[in-house]
């Protein structure tokens, strides 16, 4: 187990400086002038020159990367072109905002997922199997935008029920203290806020969550059905242990492993299509970060941005690896 | 001789039926696999849809009366009528009209996109998985470092640089889905690689080139088509994806996750905009899932559940 952490940790490395080399291009590659890009038909040749300076766009590749890799090192992300203040300090509020929201979807996609595919093994070919594998089937085909204005339009303007966008109401806001905003409202002891906040969450992690939650169903159904006709659960159905007891204890325990790895490459997606739910429901995160520095051309925010939700992405991967050995000790690398 | 030795796996299957007589008559695997096709209702359905997007695609300028440009300003965000099938947009464009045309945009930029991906894909996941060493592990860090980015993401990243235009959304989407062929293939390649007719036609003299390209890839031909096929759709999809972030097509072009971007603030006013074009992305992606999914059962029956 310990000699796979460290291995696992080492390749780590390359895969992280990759990514800071895939990021770097996004500003250094850009064809042509990049600062001129960046500022746009109406820039004047003083600010062209400014920036140029300050993103050290004269000096070689290898030396612009240095300086890129050594201030990200000191944890500097870069200035927002277009509110001047620093990315570390805009990011991390997003970055709870959107932690919240794809920890509701996943919760969402994991919950109804798993037990859907476990319901629709176990009754193999009943109506239910079919309607469950139908609406998977058609849940994996549909674009997550489209899903979240669908459901806004929806619930949340056609019938009213809930609030189409954003984490709270706007005339009452939250004094943030951990930024996520369920977590303060509890803390601040207010129901009502937490009851609103719950509400704000509801639609953005349904759309979100859809995806992932067709994609588990399928894989926990395939996956148990499997394991259903191994030898050993022969055996446990032999000793006279009731079904629940059977699929819960014994199978989901086997079955449990492909719908891990499954649950962290969906995370993966989650992250990338919060960029698109978040864009729908006005919800402050890092989704909507990036899209709106796309709009506006702010660079160093997109490049700081991807950097940041894919850092995210390759520790939830390294966790979910770490799992995986620790749960199933039979895996060797 | 070797040729005779290399039937794709799945012809396992067939062999205790065949024993006997061998060597007059061996049944095809892919015969078999498209028998077990068309079989397969869902698949069926599947290759249905994508046929019906395909025609309405190709025979666009005659299905419909209009083009997909045209303004009819007085008619603005109409309901679906008989004149309108499926309503007007905020700029009186008819709907049906700019779906059909849509569907090349959406089908040539899966087609591509992917082909794309599976030669370069397939390329360097053969170099990795044959070569082996220092340049399987140069290749594999960057499929690891392609694949340490949410998709979407770096498709964003992608267009980020090269700028953003459809042309530029299908090189992005071409990108991203390397590293999955490319995997793929290196893994078919590596377990291939010790079989004993490739140790054969090695001891025989052959190079490379011709091991690679008429006794490995052909026996990696199946796990490749069906990605390729459920490929389509996800492609699709992250194209829709990128015209919706306004990083693909552009103005007037009717691409179906533009169009619902640009439709986006009628939402309640005139609900039509957003719903036929999703529903189309809807089914085109189902449809390639339906093939999918029916050619890894008919291809590979030990994925069958």
């Amino acid at each position: 187990m310990l000699s796979y952490t460290v291995r696992r940790l080492l390749i780590l490395i390359p895969v992280l400086l990759g990514m800071t080399i895939i990021t770097f291009s996004i500003v250094h590659l850009i064809p042509g002038n990049p600062a001129q890009v960046i500022l746009g038909e109406s820039a004047t040749d003083q600010q062209i020159q400014n920036l140029e300076e300050t993103m050290g766009i004269n000096e070689p590749y290898v030396k612009q990367y240095w300086i890129y890799l050594t201030d990200l090192l000191q944890g500097d992300l870069g200035t927002s072109l277009k509110t001047k203040s620093e990315v570390v300090s805009e990011i991390g509020p997003k970055l709870a905002a959107t932690a919240e929201l794809t920890f509701f979807a996943m919760l969402f996609a994991i919950i109804v997922g798993v037990n859907a595919g476990i319901v629709s093994a176990w009754k193999q070919n009943s109506w239910f199997d079919i309607l469950a594998m139908v609406v998977a089937l058609i849940g994996v085909s549909m674009p997550v935008f489209w899903l979240a204005l669908m459901e806004k339009w929806f619930f949340a303007q056609e019938l009213g029920w809930l609030p189409s966008g954003g984490r709270e109401s706007s005339r009452d806001p939250i004094e943030p203290i951990t930024h996520f905003f369920v977590i303060d409202s509890i803390l601040h002891g207010d129901m009502e806020r937490l009851v609103t906040t719950l509400k704000h969450l509801v639609l953005p992690s349904v759309a979100l969550g859809t995806i992932p939650m067709a994609i588990i169903a399928r894989m926990t159904r395939s996956s148990m059905l499997e394991v259903m006709k191994s030898d050993y659960i022969r055996t446990i159905r032999a000793k006279g242990s009731g079904q629940i007891i059977v699929i819960y204890k014994h199978a989901l325990r086997n079955a449990t492993i492909p719908v891990l790895t499954v649950i962290g490459l969906q995370t993966g997606v989650l992250l990338g299509g919060a960029i698109l739910t978040e864009t729908i429901f006005s919800w402050p995160g890092i989704g909507r970060y990036v899209y709106d520095a796309i709009t506006f051309r702010d660079y160093p925010v997109i490049q700081s941005g991807i950097l940041v939700i894919a850092f995210i992405f390759v520790m939830i991967n390294l966790i979910v690896d770490l799992l995986y050995a620790y749960i199933d000790p039979r895996i060797k690398y | 001789m070797v040729k005779t030795e290399h039937k794709p796996e799945l012809s396992n299957e067939q062999e205790p039926l065949n024993q006997n007589d061998k060597q007059t008559k061996a049944i095809s695997p892919w015969k078999d696999a498209f028998k077990q096709l068309r079989r397969n209702r869902l698949a069926i359905t599947g290759f249905i849809i994508i046929f019906i997007f395909l025609m309405m695609g190709i025979l666009a300028p005659f299905l419909t009366d209009f083009t997909y440009k045209e303004q009819m300003l007085t008619d603005r965000l109409t309901p679906p009528n008989s004149q309108y099938w499926l309503g007007t947009d905020d700029l009186g464009r008819d709907i049906f009209t700019r779906i059909a045309y849509g569907a090349r945009i959406s089908l040539a930029v899966g087609f591509f996109a992917i082909v794309g991906a599976l030669v370069f894909g397939s390329l360097l996941g053969i170099i990795a998985g044959y070569f082996g060493k220092w340049v399987d592990m140069l290749i594999s860090r960057i499929f690891d470092i392609l694949l340490a980015f949410p998709s979407i993401l770096l498709a964003i990243a992608v267009v980020a640089i090269l700028g953003s235009s459809l042309q530029n959304a299908l090189i992005a989407i071409s990108i991203i889905n390397i590293p999955i062929f490319g995997r793929l293939v290196r893994s078919k390649v590596i377990s291939l690689r010790e079989e004993e007719y490739i140790l054969a036609a090695k001891a025989q003299g052959l190079k490379h080139g011709r091991i690679i390209f008429h006794h490995i890839l052909p026996n990696s031909l199946a796990p490749i088509i069906v990605q390729a096929t459920l490929g389509f759709g996800t492609a699709i999809l992250e194209a829709a994806a990128l015209g919706f972030l306004g990083l693909g097509a552009s103005e007037p072009d009717p691409e179906w996750g533009k169009m619902l971007s640009d439709s986006q603030a009628y939402i309640q006013l005139a609900p039509w905009t957003l719903i036929f074009p999703g529903v189309s992305i809807m089914l085109v992606v189902l449809g390639f899932n339906l093939i999918g999914d029916g050619l890894r059962d008919a291809l590979d029956p030990r994925m069958k559940n």
